[in-house]
């Protein structure tokens, strides 16, 4: 129970170095720079982990929502708000970003009710590619030369607030009525079904869901870049962020942090070996899936990810055992 | 005995199925009071798991009529067609042949999960946990902890449904079945795995359950012991077809039943 008191401090001084790092230039900049991508990677991985991991589809498709939530993101920045105040809307394009790749993750969601599994993997993957190619066809937004001019509005505190938000949104949501009915699909969609959980809405809900965070997600990342085009969303940007989920454990919050960060730090790390690097981390992958093939967390949490209730009711049944057990009914004979 | 005998609760009509070519299910009806305790019974392959995935929606009837007299809707309402989380939340809830828990959850939220259409915030308050949540998670986590203590599986709610005992995972899906508030419980085949003693504790239980939780009752099962000992009607399905219908003694007798079970040879 400490735990939880220790979170909300945890958050401030979170909150705080991000102000803290690059005012006081505690840190050089291109450690800074990685703690951006590493917060981008946390907000990615959990995104998908609520579709691969607490649903137990697969998507691969999402780096095509990124790309959605960065494009539209970037247009605002750079063509639509009035000069001077796109520092200050900054949010209001990533929320928009978001919106529109959400509005992508309804309708790519829909035609794939019928679709579990591989057959979803494939349409998120038709998905990947038409977006891939309507970006490289709309000239307006530079083709297949990209899109630039985005002044650098992604600061460390931004990324880590989205961080915050993203992973209190979705813990909430996992920890609901509706998270129980994506996690009962995950187990077994018919028996699912036959409980009364409308598994169209509640799959519809957690893709949308996944689908805007990663748009948000594009939106940071297309203004720490600073220049997007269409390659940069490919399939490759799939794989890093399944990697990631993979990595760090599905169905687990905790997990999708940890792998974001281990795979983003170790990349770079890792740098001086070149090309070697991607031998490497291949090869981490494999030995994982042998050893561990629910990753670091594999549907563990740790406990600060828990809603205050849900720790009520496990205490509840703790207590219930306790009565049930003789040492319990002495106990309580002798108060 | 409920008080609304001779109240029809779900009335099936020529109910077919074909599977490609293969009729599955052929011309199956069935007036279902409410109150009653009826069992399905027939050899390997016989339909009968069909018949429940009709009624429950997992299958759509490729000719005839199911109506029920649900909770909410108006009499009669068909239930071919609509989607099994429909026809669940009318009151119809079932058990599955083979085990099919939720098996990486919780024993408490596998309960918590049957609350799904009895829960009342809506997605914004989950994303925010705001609003109505607080209250409502407590409302159903209390419910299902109810539920669970019935059951006497109170003390393995934080267990993941896996590691529960076949006899206690067998209890568990009762449980979350009732968690749906069912008029109509359809069991498939609850005493698989079980020896005559335990038969004998499971035949007490479903009279005990269906006594608490006022139910209504269809049974699969091949256990001639089970059926026999609290079925008040037994039908006979075999190829698909019915071939038998009464009280259990007057099945046990007869002679279209003796010849599906046995062959032709050990009847003459």
């Amino acid at each position: 129970m400490a735990n939880r008191r220790v979170l909300p401090i945890v958050l401030a001084v979170g909150l705080i170095l991000s102000f803290a790092i690059p005012a006081l230039g505690l840190l050089d900049r291109y450690i800074q720079l990685i703690l951006m991508y590493v917060g981008i990677n946390i907000i990615l991985a959990t995104s998908l982990n609520l579709v691969n991991g607490y649903m137990g589809e697969f998507s691969v498709g999402h780096a095509g929502f990124m790309a959605v939530g960065a494009y539209v993101a970037s247009i605002l920045t750079v063509r639509v708000f009035p000069p001077g105040t796109e520092a200050f809307l900054f949010p209001v394009a990533l929320i928009a970003g978001g919106l529109v790749a959400a509005l992508a993750g309804l309708i790519v969601a829909l035609p794939s009710f019928k679709t579990r599994g591989d057959y979803l993997a494939i349409v998120t993957l038709a998905f990947l590619m038409i977006v891939k190619s309507v970006i490289e066809n709309i000239e307006a937004v530079g083709g297949p030369r990209g899109f630039l001019g985005m002044s650098k509005l992604t600061t460390l505190p931004w990324t880590f607030v989205w961080m915050v938000i993203t992973l209190w949104v979705i813990r909430n949501f996992i920890y609901s009525n509706y998270g129980r009915g994506v996690i009962s699909i995950r187990e077994d969609e018919i028996a699912s079904d036959l409980m009364g959980v409308d598994t169209k809405r509640v799959k519809l809900l957690a893709f949308t869901i996944s689908a805007f965070f990663t748009g948000v997600a594009g939106g940071l990342f297309a203004h720490v870049l600073q220049f997007i085009n269409p390659r940069v969303f490919d399939i490759i940007k799939s794989t890093d962020i399944l990697i990631m989920v993979y990595l760090g454990g599905i169905g687990s919050l905790s997990g999708s942090i940890i792998g974001a960060t281990i795979y983003t730090v170790l990349l770079e790390v890792l740098r001086p070996l070149g090309v070697w690097r991607m031998v490497l981390m291949p090869l981490v992958l494999v030995f994982l899936m042998i050893y561990r093939p629910r990753g670091i967390m594999g549907l563990r949490e740790v406990r600060w990810f828990v809603p205050g209730y849900d720790l009520l009711a496990s205490r509840l049944w703790r207590q219930a055992r306790a009565e049930a057990s003789p040492a319990g009914k002495e106990a309580s004979d002798v108060l | 005995m409920s008080s609304s005998e001779g109240n029809l609760l779900l009335q099936a009509k020529s109910v077919t199925h074909f599977f490609g070519g293969l009729c599955a299910v052929s011309e199956f009806s069935l007036d279902l009071k409410a109150g009653e305790l009826v069992g399905i019974i027939g050899p390997n392959g016989a339909g009968k798991t069909t018949v429940f995935n009709l009624i429950t929606g997992v299958y759509r009837a490729s000719r005839g009529s199911i109506t029920f007299n649900g909770a909410g809707t108006g009499a009669g309402t068909e239930l071919v067609g609509r989607t099994p989380n429909q026809i669940t939340r009318m009151g119809i809830a079932r058990t599955f042949q083979t085990i099919r828990l939720f098996k990486d959850m919780t024993v408490l939220d596998n309960v918590r999960t049957a609350h799904y259409s009895l829960v009342g915030y809506s997605a914004p308050e989950a994303l925010f946990h705001a609003g109505r949540y607080q209250v409502e998670e407590r409302r159903i986590t209390d419910n299902a902890l109810d539920l669970l203590a019935a059951f006497k599986l109170d003390s393995l709610a934080g267990e993941q449904a896996k590691n529960l005992p076949y006899g206690s995972q067998r209890r568990l899906e009762i449980a979350r079945a009732l968690a749906t508030r069912p008029k109509l419980l359809l069991l498939d085949e609850p005493a698989a795995g079980m020896n005559p003693k335990e038969i004998n504790q499971l035949m007490e239980f479903i009279q005990w359950v269906r006594r608490e939780f006022d139910l209504t009752i269809i049974l699969i099962e091949h256990q001639m012991r089970l059926v026999m000992g609290i079925c008040e009607r037994i039908t006979v399905l075999d190829f698909g077809a019915t071939i038998a219908e009464g009280l259990p003694h007057e099945i046990q007798n007869n002679a279209k039943v003796l010849e599906a079970y046995l062959g032709q040879e050990a009847v003459g």
